[in-house]
């Protein structure tokens, strides 16, 4: 392919793309984000490239967020989505389908209460609740082809930017636009590249932050795997508004496809001359180096990132001075999230009046959330903000899977909160959350039901802040150690209620004297639960009981005297001999000696043993 | 002998990784990351290799390979089992998993890799797969919605494959 030099010829060779696309007729895209992959992904790819090549363009899409009903296969235009696809449907597929063009009622998805099939996307409760922007692309285009994606308007935001548009134009249009920051601070974008811009240097630096570090979260790796020109479009922006011509993309190390991806969407914009010098022919010339993490929460912090960077421990800095003053090498820096530059393009090419009018005021536009754990569908979605909680789990999750009752939902991971059922009714956006005392997060939204331990929940995340607290200042290394023993008490059954009040104590101090964001936001989550669950809390510590059935050392299992039979299969399982009865006799256990290994629950074929 | 001239190809070939990035300390970490890919852990005379050729001082070789959770320096298994402990897969009961490829794998205490050399068995917090959790990753390959039995008979597979390598493809 030969090199677009001006932005006629980006133009021209767009419609070129486009008119190819159209050209091919029926499309099958096959899903190979990481959750199709697993289940299976791949090999369905290979069945369709041997069996379908001459009747259908086989091509691979990235994550479209539907993880739960994956393998997905989508045939365009004909509006068909099929689910959970086995490399054995495929003959099937390609004979009835692509040849008869006649649906194959089976692999459609079905309502999971009405078992009513959809046929499209478009009627599924899943997508049609959804406004894509960020992830117009993911799972509609091949990510590993440059022309797809300029096919569906591709690197027009950045010719306008270069072409039309004064670096302060690009500045006033972001600031305009009302975009925040949705690396979960919320930080206008256009502010942030003001300072930049107007920082003092020839040198300065744009980075983009792909560390995504709360662990149940992949909105961002959704976005590099699946449309990594969109990233890189958005960066090369940042870097036209502030003047840099150069960028990092920092991608963490559990994302070695994202890395294989960006790298490749670096080499194809290079080879063309959508990077390097003389961009479109202009002054501005730009160029992107893909930086992999090392595996550290405390790197996702922006001033640790940097230090990463650089080669670095990754220990953060007191700020100010903030990196747009004095960032990466020490040049004015602008550090944004994956997100955030995602939405960037879109927002350039249909200007700051159209992002205004999606979602709510104050914080427009659209977010995306992971929604995980006990709900029913889970997967990536993407909504304008302002939308309630309850919409997001009971109309796009589909409710609580297995029918059971809604307990919270853990919104922000280890920095976040949780929200309970009096707060289902919550608009989804910066300030509403905010003045529940909760934050928005980065999106990782994990859906929890009534067997779910709080307390458990707030072990999880001290115990991961633990982890990761780099070390460098006392309140958060010693502080999140002191506040992990007393909740692994707490679950043991060992704590008194003097050790909820140090406990109280504690959260305060880490959360006001430690150096970053890391140890400032730690106790979050175990002050959250106990403002909203400290019955669970005291159920642990007064009663030793742990309401939802979780904590091992707080458990006892009974055998049902209705339902045994007497059959001696427990009282054999027992790895200690805490179970005894004569043969056909109601056993029982000897909670005195019982391990708590659930070994007798395992056997039992009459379901006559549970935890109480 | 046989050691000797092992060690003098080790350091040729990490004098060539070395080449190819230079001697700036922004590229230590991703040096450090392809000396791993190759050796499966970072040995320490390696480590005094590398600040010695980077002229960079031991302390800050040192500490940046043991602040990042990627290094290791200790050798690990031909398999590394990550069983992923994020959010999405504690909630869907990610630690029995764990604890049957432990005991499955026969790891005791402390312990993170087997006496054989051919598990090493680790948490990982979120590996981005969270809508099929609880997911375990074996060599960076992703396996969902796992449940302590599925995992005890992919080691299974994996043990057999060990014993009949005739018999895999
Ligand atoms: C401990 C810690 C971890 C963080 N992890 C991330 C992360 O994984 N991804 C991210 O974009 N921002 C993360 N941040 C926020 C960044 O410091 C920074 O605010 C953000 O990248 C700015 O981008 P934005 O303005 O586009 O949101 C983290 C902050 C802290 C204190
Ligand atoms: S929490 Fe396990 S993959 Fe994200």
């Amino acid at each position: 392919m030969k090199r677009i030099s001006s932005r006629e010829e980006l133009l021209d060779y767009a419609r070129q793309c486009e008119a190819r696309m159209k050209a091919v007729g029926r499309r099958v895209l096959i899903c190979v984000g990481t959750g199709c992959l697993a289940n299976g992904a791949d090999e369905v790819l290979r069945e369709f490239e041997r069996l379908g090549a001459d009747v259908a363009a086989i091509t691979k899409g990235g994550c479209d967020g539907f993880c739960e009903a994956g393998p997905l296969v989508r045939i365009v235009p004909d509006n068909v989505l099929y689910v959970k696809v086995k490399a054995s449907d495929v003959p099937a597929i390609v004979e009835r389908t692509l040849k008869q063009g006649e649906a194959i009622e089976e692999l459609l998805y079905h309502h999971p209460v009405t078992n009513e099939a959809y046929h499209g996307e478009a009627e599924i409760p899943f997508y049609s609740s959804q406004t894509r922007v960020t992830l117009c692309n993911c799972g509609i285009i091949d990510p590993d082809e440059l022309d797809q994606y300029i096919a569906r308007d591709g690197y027009k935001a950045l010719a306008r930017a270069v072409c039309d548009l004064t670096p302060d134009d690009v500045v006033e249009e972001i600031l305009d636009s009302g975009l925040r920051g949705r690396g979960g601070g919320g930080f206008p974008t256009g502010r942030k590249w003001m300072f930049a811009r107007t920082a003092p240097g020839d040198v300065k630096y744009v980075v983009c932050n792909g560390d995504e570090g709360d662990p149940g979260a992949f909105m961002d790796r959704a976005v590099m795997e699946g449309d990594p020109h969109r990233v890189l479009e958005g960066l090369a922006i940042a870097g036209r508004a502030i003047g840099a011509s150069h960028g990092y993309i920092y991608v963490r190390a559990e994302y070695p496809m994202a890395v294989g991806r960006l790298k490749r969407a670096v080499e194809q914009c290079r080879r063309v001359g959508l990077l390097g010098e003389r961009i479109l022919g202009t002054n501005f010339s730009f160029d992107v180096t893909i930086k992999e993490g090392a595996g550290a929460f405390v790197c996702g912090e922006e001033t640790a990132l940097l230090a990463s960077i650089e080669g670095k421990r990754g220990m953060p800095k007191p700020r100010p001075p903030f990196p747009a003053q004095e960032g990466l090498f020490g040049k004015p820096t602008v550090i944004n999230n994956v997100e955030t530059l995602a939405t960037v393009p879109s927002i350039i090419l249909r200007g700051p009046a159209w992002f205004q009018s999606i979602g709510v005021e104050g914080s427009p536009g659209t977010k995306t959330f992971a929604i995980t754990g006990q709900v029913a569908n889970t997967g990536l979605i993407e909504i304008p903000t302002g939308k309630t909680l309850r919409e997001v789990v009971y109309d796009i999750g589909g409710g609580i899977r297995g029918g059971g009752e809604f307990k919270a939902a853990q919104i922000g991971g280890p920095s976040g909160s949780c929200l309970p059922t009096e707060l289902l009714d919550i608009k989804l956006d910066y300030d509403s959350l905010t003045r529940a005392g909760a934050m928005m997060g980065s999106g990782g939204l994990v859906i929890m039901d009534s067997g779910t331990c709080m307390v458990e929940v707030a072990r999880f995340f001290m115990s991961f802040a633990q982890k990761e607290s780099c070390g460098k200042c006392v309140p958060c290394r010693e502080g999140t150690h002191r506040m992990l023993e007393i909740l692994e008490k707490i679950v043991g059954g060992t704590a008194t209620m003097d050790d909820l009040h140090i406990l109280e104590t504690l959260a305060s101090v880490v959360k006001e004297s430690s150096l970053c964001g890391l140890g400032r936001t730690a106790p979050n989550p175990v002050m959250a639960t106990m403002k909203y669950f400290m019955d669970e809390y005291v159920a642990h510590i007064v009663e030793k009981r742990c309401p939802a059935g979780v904590c091992k050392a707080l458990k006892r299992y009974e055998i049902s005297e209705s339902k045994c039979r007497g059959c001696t299969r427990c009282a054999q399982a027992c790895p200690v001999g805490a179970i005894s009865g004569e043969v056909r006799q109601v056993h029982v256990i000897d909670v005195a000696k019982c391990t708590r290994c659930g070994a007798c629950v395992a056997t039992c074929k009459f379901k006559a043993i549970a935890a109480v | 002998m046989a050691l000797l001239e092992t060690t003098h190809r080790d350091f040729a070939n990490v004098s060539k990784i070395i080449g190819r990035h230079g001697k700036g300390q922004q590229e230590l970490v991703p040096i450090l990351q392809e000396v791993q890919a190759e050796y499966r852990y970072l040995p320490e005379e390696i480590l005094s290799h590398i600040s010695t050729a980077m002229g960079i001082p031991p302390a800050t070789v040192y500490g940046v390979a043991t602040f990042y959770a990627q290094f290791s320096l200790e050798p690990k298994g031909k398999y590394v089992i990550r069983v992923c402990d994020g959010t999405a897969c504690h909630v869907r009961h990610s630690m029995p998993i764990y604890e049957a490829i432990r005991k499955k794998t026969g790891l005791r205490g402390k312990r993170i890799t087997s006496a054989d050399g051919l598990f090493t068995v680790e948490t990982v917090a979120c590996v981005g797969a969270c809508g099929l959790a609880p997911v375990i990753t074996i060599n960076d390959e992703v396996y969902a919605q796992m449940t302590p039995e599925a995992a005890e008979m992919i080691i299974d597979a994996l043990m057999n494959r060990e014993v009949n390598p005739v018999e895999t493809h």
